[in-house]
């Protein structure tokens, strides 16, 4: 017992040190009489060179995030609109576009907005995804080949093009959606204009991140149950758990880091999602489906505001770096092996 | 324990609507592209089309500068993939294989890096490259396509490159090669597969992109997610062209999903039972 702990020991630290490796002696040993000089060199040459092969890395990082993170933090504390802009002039105003931001009921709305939309569809997401998983265990072969198909093609759709064809999908006069509500007895949905109300629209959006989120969750869900011995599933059903507990106390359980780290992940997809909320309706009518991203690019862009557009990025990456920390503190845990 | 004829029905009955509603969107895009104009303006929408028209797919490329964006589209995403791919090979065989200060630190910031907010970072991008005179040019689009999806090529490589033997390259240095020759000998051939793998994602990643394109290029620089968006100026309400144009930009994605589905559950799982 003594021996063994004194072997793994001396092991642990330094391989090519001890004399226990019988092949890391045999290395050193024959290569240390044909090339006597190169131990040293590579020694020092090899001090250096993770550094070297991480240069091209941290530079382009450094460049290419790390620049504008800091170019953006910086703009928000200037006034810039298109007069500096052509002038190339610097206005400092201090924290005068947080205080205007944080004192306004535009952001807030916005803000609230923001959370209100990610909760609802993260909560959508995250039901949907696991009950379509647990599904996907219980169906024959065959069926969950064609569910699977279903889902992988939903998940492969550019969000640029599901845009478009959900567009399609709710247009006005020839919508298909409109035609089917109005044929099952709706009668007010016939012509309706779903991007010309806010809950509809957000209702649009809403239905196309779920839908497009969804498959993600069910199908890494469902690779994570095939790890599940069967046994497991066998026993609880032997002692008569309902479907309901087992999976509340078995299934839950065992994959609760999974649960946790997409939820995280789709949290912060969510609340920064851009493409979907403004390739459909551009945040409008009026810019009441506007979420922080899209509020942030209007100010910025449309308004031609930079610096309150960075201020209001600012506040949103703040927001993000919060949902991220618990996000990285969840995978932290998990992975005790970087 | 015999489930009754309900109890095994219902499960499948749920998954058929479920595939619908799934691929629903995809089948609804593909068809409307497909089908003639009176099918599509009818007021009875045409469930399962009988006629079939390529006009649709002809009228979308022959649209203003359409070639044009095929080749930008092209351009940035394999641009931006094989810089990512140089840069990361380098990184990546560092934290896979050597010991050294700094080395946590470097995998925190490829994962802070991983969740940057690029969608909320146009501001800066915008005036970092106006001030460079570089707007509707494809060079910083290249560069930040690659700085978005260089996170996750470290990442994955890194997995990819442990995998390797370490013995193989011993052995390459035992035989005289130097590190760098048995890098490109031993390793490289070794993490072709990881690389196809890893470039797949970073191809849809970048094919896909829209906020930063949205602000840095107009006209002719743009690329096909930004001229699918702007549809209704290209061709008003004509919804078969659109939807045309729309499968057209999907087609590639799609195909590079599907193999990369195959391939990476495959990799996966041969990984996995390999002790």
């Amino acid at each position: 017992m003594a021996a063994q702990y004194r072997g793994t020991k001396t092991r642990g630290p330094d391989p090519a040190v001890t004399p226990p490796q019988a092949g890391a002696a045999l290395v050193a040993g024959s290569a240390k009489p044909s090339r006597p000089a190169r131990p040293s060199t590579t020694g020092r040459a090899s001090r250096f060179l993770p550094y070297l092969l991480l240069l091209p890395t941290l530079v382009a990082t450094a460049v290419l995030l790390g620049y504008p993170l800091v170019r953006n933090l910086l703009i928000s504390f200037q006034t810039l609109e298109p007069f500096q802009l052509i002038q190339h002039t610097t206005e400092w105003n201090g924290f005068g576009n947080y205080a205007d931001q944080l004192t306004s009921s535009d952001f807030w709305h916005t803000a609230g907005r923001s959370v209100a939309f990610t909760a609802a569809n993260v909560v959508l997401i995250m039901v949907a995804g696991t009950l379509i998983g647990l599904l996907l265990k219980r169906l024959g072969k065959r069926m969950r080949l064609l569910l699977s198909i279903g889902l992988v093609f939903a998940w492969a759709m550019p969000q640029v093009a599901g845009t478009t064809v959900y567009q399609w999908l709710f247009d006005t006069r020839n919508g298909v959606v409109n035609w089917a509500l109005d044929g099952v007895g709706w009668h007010a949905m016939h012509n309706y204009n779903w991007l010309g109300h806010q809950l509809s629209t957000f209702a649009v959006i809403t239905l196309m991140v779920v839908w497009g989120s969804i498959p993600f969750v069910a199908l890494n869900l469902f690779a994570g149950l095939t790890t599940v011995s069967a046994e497991i599933f066998e026993a609880a059903r032997m002692d008569g758990a309902s479907a309901w507990r087992t999976f509340w106390q078995v299934v839950f359980p065992m994959l609760k880091p999974f649960f946790l780290s997409t939820t995280f992940l789709e949290v912060i997809w969510v609340f920064k999602a851009f493409t979907q909320v403004y390739a459909l309706n551009a945040g409008g009518p009026e810019g009441l489906t506007e979420t922080l991203p899209v509020y942030a690019y209007v100010e910025g862009f449309g308004n031609q505001h930079f610096g309150t557009g960075a201020a209001i990025s600012m506040l949103t990456i703040v927001i993000l770096m919060a949902l991220m920390s618990y996000y990285f503190r969840v995978i932290l845990k998990q992975e005790d092996e970087l | 324990m015999r489930r009754s004829l309900a109890g095994r029905l219902w499960p499948n009955i749920i998954a058929v609507v479920l595939f619908v509603f799934f691929i629903f969107p995809v089948y609804w895009m593909v068809t409307t592209a497909f089908k003639p104009d009176l099918d599509i303006v009818s007021s009875t929408p045409v469930l399962f089309p009988t006629h079939w028209t390529f006009t649709h797919f002809v009228k979308a490329v022959h649209a203003d500068g359409f070639w044009t964006f095929v080749g930008n589209s092209f351009f940035v995403t394999i641009g931006a993939v094989v810089l990512s791919l140089i840069v990361a090979t380098l990184s990546s065989f560092a934290v896979a294989r050597m010991r050294f200060k700094g080395r946590k630190a470097f995998i925190l910031m490829i994962m802070m890096a991983q969740m940057a907010p690029w969608e909320v970072l146009t501001i800066s991008v915008y005036l970092i490259v106006r001030d460079s005179n570089a707007l509707n040019s494809l060079l910083p689009l290249t560069l930040f396509y690659m700085m978005m999806v260089l996170p996750f090529t470290i990442w994955t490589l890194r997995g990819f490159i442990a995998a390797v033997p370490k013995e193989l390259e011993e052995a390459a240095l035992v035989d005289g090669c130097t590190r760098f020759q048995s890098f490109v000998r031993i390793v490289l051939p070794l993490l072709a597969p990881g690389l196809m793998a890893t470039s797949l994602f970073g191809y849809i990643t970048a094919w896909n992109e829209y906020a930063l394109v949205l602000i840095l290029n107009k006209d002719s620089g743009q690329t096909l997610t930004l001229w699918l968006t702007q549809f209704q100026t290209n061709f008003g309400d004509d919804w078969g062209a659109t939807m045309a144009a729309a499968s057209f930009f999907t087609l590639p994605v799609v195909v590079v999903f599907l193999f990369l589905q195959r391939r990476a559950g495959g990799g996966l799982l041969s990984g996995a039972v390999k002790g």
